[in-house]
């Protein structure tokens, strides 16, 4: 801890900060409220590192911007909010298919459509899997303090360097504009992953050749441009050389690695808080800042002697499908609660509702949860 | 330099990626040529040079040309190219496009690409129609011309790509057509030489999909309108009488400004002790 340093400090500059501090040496953005400091800050802190900031038009063009700094060579990353994120899903796509690292923030508003710029929200959770088209990879962090959105944000770029695939840092205004105390550590101290390069002559190698796939991340090597490679890199589906084809069996194939090196890889990043659930009867799962609600809530629950626990997923997909089912073995019955309609008491009740009961608990309103809506509910309240 | 196309075939097509999917008679063929001896010309290091494009049949370029290239979303390549551009700014940084790809869906990015100034050749294959998805009007497909969307003829009104990047500040701006295929490479070269965004309309010959519809003739005869209809600038500025009805080409605009990561660069510097 020697170097490390104290400060008070908003979500939204916690995540700029750790994803510096994580090597983000890119970022491009249109700005938009609830995110629009992850813009501010990067413009101001980037050169500074030597890293590099781009305005650009609009979201298509950021997350464009975005994947060409990827393939330069450099981390990178964009932020954005509701709509903006929905204009982002096209090229989020194209990254998921042509297996381009970089981090996606998403500080949710409320929606459809414009919405509530200045209100949190929960309400892009299925977006974050299924926002763009096809069958494709989805990795998305949530955070739930100021601090863990300066670690996490340095996870989400070792994963998406890891397992070269776009990462979803899933924040809402709550959580984007508190401000709490903050430790920034020392550089040292932090965990920096790089996606794998090749090693062998540029004539030798082959994009994805077996030969070359790491066995456990399902993932191959990836040279930067201007490193003498001459890769091409396409959004078509494309066999080993990396060439376009419409061969059914090779583009079948594609499709499952790309969902596979995620799906059969999440022990490797299943994050979760379990609070109070050792001899827990009911159990809470909330996320972001809705657990900061649900934890007060418990926390009084059990002042009134109720043995109610929470779980709170930072890995919010892939769904953490063995943690809820162990926990719906322990438990008579599971309450959900998020700032949307049930997107992801749906999941939860997809995998647990044969082990127990599932209880959404839902607002739509702009507004936080809080933890006597919480405590209603677990009480027996509508 | 080589002038030999077998040679450059060599040097610069990927093996094993030809024959191409243009059709016989599209122009596409002359216009990539162009550019790969524009690049030859230069004495460019292939690792140095990327190649990005939208989609579209002008966008299928990427694929058998040895560079680093990119092949991206419909409209979007500037937007890449443009990340491309500031994260390693040694690199030069091409776009290949067309006339849909880049004023159409991508006609934002263009405009702000051009705006910036920043250090982008774009190549615009203009055949003035949608190729690939068979036929559509694009922004470029004269008014009155017919396209499968428009099966009574166009009442769109049709595009000038280079007046559109030279009023959104493109610093070098050019046309020529596959019939003059020497003076586009001229334009390619002048365009990387320039430090700054360059727009090269490269005026090209589609005749499955425009020519048919609109009784152009076969290739050869859509090749020889465009010999017979254009005219330099250089020529047109002194005879003005003779412009009517005629495509002008040559170098239109060449006004070099800041360019912006350069610009960008002397942010960083404050930084650096
Ligand atoms: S459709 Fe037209 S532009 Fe496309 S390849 Fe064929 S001739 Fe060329």
């Amino acid at each position: 801890m020697s170097n490390s340093k104290y400060k008070l400090a908003q979500g939204n500059e916690a995540c700029i900060e750790g994803a510096i501090a994580a090597g983000m040496r890119f970022f491009a953005g249109y700005p938009i409220t609830p995110s629009t400091e992850l813009a501010e800050l990067s413009a101001k802190n980037l050169p500074k590192v030597g890293g590099k900031f781009l305005q650009m038009e609009d979201e298509l063009a950021s997350m464009a911007a975005v994947i060409g700094g990827s393939c330069a060579g450099l981390k990178s990353m964009t932020a954005t909010s509701g709509p903006g994120f929905s204009l982002m899903q096209e090229n989020l796509g194209y990254a998921c298919l042509a297996e381009i690292p970089c981090v996606i923030v998403n500080v949710q508003r409320g929606g459809p459509s414009t919405g509530l710029p200045t209100s949190p929200s929960q309400g892009d959770v299925m977006q974050a899997k299924w926002g763009t088209h096809g069958d494709h990879p989805a990795i998305a962090l949530t955070p739930g303090s100021v601090q863990e959105t300066y670690e996490f944000i340095g996870t989400a770029f070792n994963l998406a360097e890891k397992y070269r695939t776009p990462v979803v840092y899933l924040m809402d205004e709550t959580i984007g504009h508190m401000r709490e105390k903050l430790m920034v550590k020392d550089p040292s101290e932090i965990e920096q992953l790089h996606r794998v390069k090749p090693t062998c002559e540029p004539k030798e190698f082959v994009q994805y050749d077996d030969k070359f796939m790491d066995e456990k991340t399902m993932v191959h090597p990836l040279p930067a441009f201007g490193t003498g490679y001459r890769i091409h890199i396409t959004g078509l589906t494309h066999d080993k050389t990396g060439f376009p084809t419409n061969d059914n069996e090779v583009s079948g194939k594609l499709v499952e690695r790309l969902c596979d090196k995620v799906e059969k890889n999440i022990d490797d990043f299943s994050y979760y808080e379990e609070y109070k659930l050792e001899d827990a009867e009911e159990a809470v799962i909330a996320f972001g800042g809705v657990s900061r609600s649900a934890k007060q809530a418990v926390i009084e629950l059990r002042n009134e002697g109720k043995k109610v626990g929470m779980f709170r997923p930072i890995t919010i997909w892939p769904l953490l499908e063995k943690q809820i089912i162990d926990l719906a073995k322990k438990v008579k019955r599971i309450y959900v609660a998020e700032m949307n309609l049930g997107q992801y008491f749906y999941e939860v009740q997809r995998v647990a509702s044969n082990y127990c009961e599932v209880v959404l608990i839902s607002k739509v309103t702009g507004e936080l949860i809080t933890p006597n809506e919480i405590k209603q509910r677990v009480n027996g309240g509508k | 330099m080589m002038n030999n196309c077998s040679d450059l075939t060599q040097k610069y097509y990927r093996d094993g990626k030809l024959p191409h999917i243009w059709c016989p008679g599209c122009g596409h063929g002359i216009l990539l040529n162009a550019l790969v001896r524009a690049i030859d010309n230069l004495g460019l290091d292939k690792d140095n040079v990327c190649v990005v494009s939208g989609i579209g049949c002008s966008s299928r370029a990427t694929g058998y040309i040895d560079f680093n290239t990119l092949h991206t979303t419909h409209g979007r390549a500037i937007a890449y190219a443009t990340g491309v551009k500031h994260a390693n700014p040694d690199m030069t940084v091409i776009v290949v496009t067309g006339d849909g790809d880049c004023s159409a869906i991508g006609g934002n990015h263009l405009i702000h690409a051009c705006r910036r100034n920043i250090d982008i050749t774009t190549i615009c294959f203009n055949n003035n129609i949608y190729g690939m998805t068979g036929g559509q009007f694009s922004p470029t497909t004269p008014t009155g011309d017919f396209a499968t969307t428009a099966p009574h003829g166009n009442v769109d009104r049709t595009f000038d790509l280079c007046s559109l990047a030279q009023g959104a500040g493109a610093t070098y701006v050019g046309r020529a057509t596959a019939y003059h295929a020497t003076q586009l490479t001229t334009l390619i070269e002048n365009g990387i030489k320039n430090k700054g965004f360059s727009f090269i309309e490269g005026i090209s010959v589609c005749p499955t999909n425009y020519g048919r519809k609109n009784k152009k003739g076969d290739s050869v005869k859509m090749l020889t309108y465009l010999k017979d209809n254009c005219i330099d600038k250089k020529i047109a500025d002194k005879k003005p009488e003779l412009v009517e009805n005629k495509i002008i080409i040559g170098e239109l605009y060449n006004n070099p400004s800041p360019e912006y990561t350069e610009c960008y660069k002397t942010i960083i510097d404050k930084f650096q002790d």
